[in-house]
């Protein structure tokens, strides 16, 4: 769903070489020098394919059942609730809503303003994944933590920080008098800031495995530095900077809670249109047809980025990705400094300037906007204490997290074999609600989650019901290409040594799914803290989550309000990073490649 | 060692796998003894391992039976069979050192901890890697890693232990002492051994009886010298790494073929086959009676030179002589064969019989 901010790489498969031993080189070299000790035994097990079939459909069931209750329905109730009128469907109204001067000037931004950010963010983020793939500088681990910071951050965080940096009295105001608040380079930036680490994780993920060698072969034959690169890396790289860009596409073409801060009254992407022709102007029919438009859009999106994957998978002579990296020399260096700048300026000043605005409090710097957010509002936007929302809000993720867990964990076990066009479809079903309109999903769950048998109009479970949704993708992509990476001989080796199916699964899969596990858990708890279209509807007023309390100080005028949206946009900041800097943290003290891949695939 | 007629252990009647269109075993019929250790033999694709898989329980069986101490195995998972599996690859656990990867199948039989440390202990020290039990497999040579998954397939002491490919990735001078090693320890733990290995060099080492595969099929059996010395097919001759096959036809104690006229052994019937001259039995003799060659490649090994020569009629020939006797490459030689190196072949016709040349071992050449 689209009120989120985080990115992953949807469709990605495992850049880990296959198999699972400890030295991922081992494969090809017996390959290569013996040629023939690898038996052509097929690794599938077709040991019951009815059985195994009915495993993989009994795992799918609950996940179907999930997406349809809470997914389809709400979406088909919101759509037949805008184009059906006394039984019958007025598709008439598709047409009416698209010819409209002020809807097509909408799709219009929508599409070349991801356009751009996609171009942007490339240019801005491949020198990037160059620096973290090939190579080695100090604190090279930290960064790489750092840039991801904002692959997990709410929406309304990243608009508040770039708000604070460009817009009216922000950083750039006082010290030139520049002003982007309301402007499309505004939300250009924001959009960078956030894709970056799309850019670096996928593209620098698989560039830091490409073998070194292949390149030194092709200079050996003649090839010049440059032609070398050109001729044997970027083909290499071209599948996995496609999957990158469509990702960027989608999550930019779907963009809301950026460009519903940045955008001012002027810039409208397709989500931020829907939200309003829902929830301002309540024109319920306009909302189904832009609804349909974005649903088609995103199917379209999806299709040619699982199909790129799937090329992608071309076999490509991966290697360690710790091996390859060297010490900058030369023009590296120049390219290093550049990129560290980039970093500064693009990532660690918006959050800097959050930081930085949250603490300039009327009576001097310190920490008076945050001790306000523990008192009553007298003015009566919040029923309760601001500060309670942090509670409200890790409560919702938590209970988020163990939904997406338990959804996205048996969903993956199901994919796990590559199967069929009915799990590709399945696997595609999965990603849909990363681009489904949010706004859309949190209307359908108010209309149609109030009735018997799911009558859950008064409970508290609708929030994380609807934050779950947008964690399951993130948790199928993470579990995937590790449960794929487990050799299944492995497995056979346990059995034979005597350890039954259960005990199979505890001594060989959990100990590599363990880690996994935590990483989705980690994504899946950021993703729902800022989840913020659906909830928006959805969240009672008594109990408002964080990035809905950011977006209603936002909203309101006057520097205490504008302060204390500061405070506690800060706050989800730091929420958020933690939680993924705890994630990092193995890989940052152990030094080991190993957990560095895994969040790679993202 | 030797001693064939122990109980039966092992045996496989019809067994069959098929992969779709593909037979990957077909019909194997095929028993193993008690301390027996059989060596299956055979090229890539020709269903050594897919055997392997049957009678471990990890590939269910589209036909036949697998029957371990005389009870039918189907139904029988992988984990209640009680025999071991030394994969080709090892496939040792990544996340736990030597001493879990060892200890994992006695914990799996539930081998209390008091008991398990000895015992791993005097496994490593009995595959030579006294004290490894904290180091991690990743950090381990090839011959190590093999050793320490035979440790880790010998612990639960399965009373039949499989072997695929098991010295596959070693290379050659490591691979003729651990072969030596592996059988002094099967000898001297009575194990019961079934292996698997496209090398006919280690399988003739290490087995009491050799069983060449073919496509799905078991092509021969029978005690390593028996199946070096009469090879029962072409199929089977040139997968053993012998050329000098011709088509012959066998009157009066000759065998007339393109080479000309070669004396068979007594006893052998008349009439079409084909027959096989080991190199050895390729004798060069001066210029003047004989088949007339020139030599187009020498080959040294240790004080033995393989010489191919190009015979003025029949198909390639190749000869063995002793180092000092070798004529120079472009010499004229010509040669004459012996009775007793010439080896009738029966079987299937030629033609059909072109065994994987990738995968055919050149020993000999």
């Amino acid at each position: 769903m689209t009120g989120s901010g985080p990115h992953l790489r949807a469709g990605s498969e495992p850049h880990l070489p296959a198999g699972s031993g400890p030295d991922p080189t081992t494969g090809a070299t017996a390959e290569a020098a013996g040629g023939s000790v690898r038996a052509q035994v097929p690794v599938r097990r077709p040991s019951g394919t009815a059985r195994a079939a009915a495993l993989r459909l009994a795992l799918m069931a609950l996940p179907v059942a999930f997406f349809a209750a809470f997914f389809a329905y709400p979406v088909a109730a919101i759509v037949g609730r805008g184009l059906r009128e006394g039984g019958h469907w007025h598709l008439g109204r598709i047409g009416d809503v698209l010819g409209d001067p002020g809807i097509r000037h909408v799709l219009w931004f929508t599409c070349w303003q991801a356009a751009a950010s996609t171009a942007l963010t490339l240019a801005v983020a491949l020198p990037g994944a160059y620096v973290f793939a090939r190579l080695d500088f100090p604190g090279k681990r930290l960064l790489r933590a750092v840039v991801t910071v904002p692959f997990v951050l709410p929406t309304v965080v990243a608009g508040s920080a770039f708000l604070a940096l460009l817009g009216q009295n922000g950083l750039t105001d006082d010290l030139f008098g520049l002003r982007l608040g309301t402007s499309v380079w505004a939300i250009l930036a924001a959009h960078v800031f956030f894709n970056y680490a799309v850019v670096v994780r996928t593209v620098g993920g698989l560039w830091a495995q490409l073998d070194p060698r292949q390149e030194e072969a092709a200079r050996m034959l003649g090839a010049g530095r440059l032609e070398a690169w050109r001729r044997v890396t970027l083909p290499a790289l071209g599948p996995s900077v496609a999957a990158a860009a469509l990702m960027v596409f989608l999550f930019t073409f779907t963009s809301f809670g950026v460009v519903q801060i940045l955008g001012g009254p002027t810039y409208s992407t397709l989500e931020v249109e829907i939200y309003r022709q829902t929830a301002e102007l309540l024109d319920l029919p306009t909302a189904a047809v832009l609804t349909l438009v974005q649903l088609a859009a995103v199917g379209a999106i999806l299709a040619v980025h699982g199909w790129t994957v799937r090329r992608g998978e071309a076999s490509l002579r991966l290697v360690d990705g710790a091996t390859t990296a060297h010490r900058p020399r030369g023009g590296e260096r120049a390219l290093l400094a550049a990129v560290l700048a980039v970093i500064a300026l693009l990532i660690l000043l918006p959050l800097g300037v959050l930081a930085a605005r949250s603490l300039d409090a009327p009576g001097g710097y310190g920490f008076g906007y945050y001790r306000a957010l523990g008192a009553q509002d007298s003015s009566g936007t919040f029923l309760v204490p601001p500060l309670e929302t942090i509670w409200n809000s890790l409560r919702y993720a938590a209970v988020a997290t163990v939904i997406a867990l338990a959804i996205g964990g048996l969903a993956a076990a199901a994919l796990v074999r590559r199967a069929g066009r009915l799990m590709r479809g399945f696997d595609a079903l999965l990603m849909l609600p990363l681009g489904t309109s949010a706004v859309t999903v949190g209307f359908g769950f108010l209309i149609t989650l109030d009735k018997p048998p799911l009558d859950l109009r008064d409970s508290w479970l609708l929030v994380p019901l609807a934050q779950a949704l947008v964690g399951v993708p993130f948790v199928v992509r993470v579990m995937l290409p590790v449960l794929r990476a487990v050799d299944h001989r492995l497995r056979e080796a346990a059995a034979v040594l005597g350890a039954s199916p259960a005990r199979v699964w505890r001594e060989v899969d959990l100990p590599f799914v363990g880690r996994a596990l935590g990483i989705a858990a980690g994504f899946a708890f950021a993703v729902s803290l800022g989840e913020f279209g659906a909830t928006v509807f959805i969240a009672r007023p008594d109990s408002p989550t964080l990035p809905v309390a950011v977006a209603r100080l936002l909203g309101r005028a006057g520097g205490v309000n504008y302060g204390q949206a500061m405070a506690l946009s800060t706050i989800l900041m730091l929420v958020c990073a933690a939680s993924l800097l705890v994630l990092e943290a193995p890989a940052l003290r152990r030094g080991t490649h190993r957990g560095a891949d895994l969040t790679g695939e993202l | 060692m030797t001693a064939v007629t122990g109980t039966e252990l092992l045996r496989l009647e019809g067994a069959a796998v098929r992969f779709g269109a593909r037979t990957a075993l077909d019909a194997v019929d095929l028993t193993v003894a008690a301390h027996e250790i059989v060596c299956v033999l055979g090229p890539s694709g020709s269903g050594k391992s897919t055997l392997l898989r049957a009678v471990a329980g990890l590939q269910p069986l589209d036909a036949g039976r697998v029957l371990l101490d005389g009870a039918d195995q189907a139904g029988v998972p992988a984990h209640r069979r009680g025999v071991g599996l030394m994969f080709q690859d090892h496939q040792l656990f990544p996340q736990r050192d030597v001493g879990g990867n060892v200890a994992f199948g006695l914990r799996m039989h539930k081998v209390p901890r008091d008991r398990r440390e000895p015992a791993v202990a005097a496994l490593l020290d009995l595959v030579g890697l006294p004290g490894a039990q904290r180091r991690a497999v990743a950090e381990l040579s090839g011959g190590e890693q093999q050793r320490v998954a035979l440790a880790r397939a010998l612990a639960p002491e399965p009373r039949l232990v499989m072997l695929d490919e098991p010295l596959g990735q070693l290379d050659r001078s490591l691979r003729d002492r651990l072969v030596v090693e592996l059988r002094r320890l099967f000898g001297q733990l009575g194990t019961t051994v079934l292996a698997v290995t496209h090398d006919q060099a280690e399988a003739f080492a290490l087995a009491d009886r050799v069983v060449v595969m073919r496509e799905g099929r078991i092509a021969q059996s029978g005690p390593p010298l028996d199946v070096w010395q009469r090879p029962a097919s072409e199929f089977v001759a040139r997968f053993l790494g012998f050329d000098n096959i011709t088509e012959a036809t066998v009157a009066a104690g000759h065998a007339v073929t393109a080479w000309g006229s070669l004396p068979v052994p007594d006893g052998t019937p008349e009439g079409p086959c084909h027959i096989l001259v080991r190199p050895a039995g390729v004798l060069l003799r001066p210029p003047g009676d004989g088949l007339p060659c020139e030599v187009t490649g020498r080959t040294f090994r240790g004080g033995r030179v393989a010489l191919l020569l190009h015979p003025d009629r029949g198909p390639a020939l190749e000869a063995e002589c002793a180092l000092r006797d070798a004529p120079a490459e472009g010499a004229r030689v010509t040669v004459a064969f012996a009775a007793e190196d010439v080896v009738v072949l029966p079987g299937e016709p030629a033609g059909s019989a072109e065994p994987d040349a990738m995968e055919a071992p050149t020993a000999g050449r």
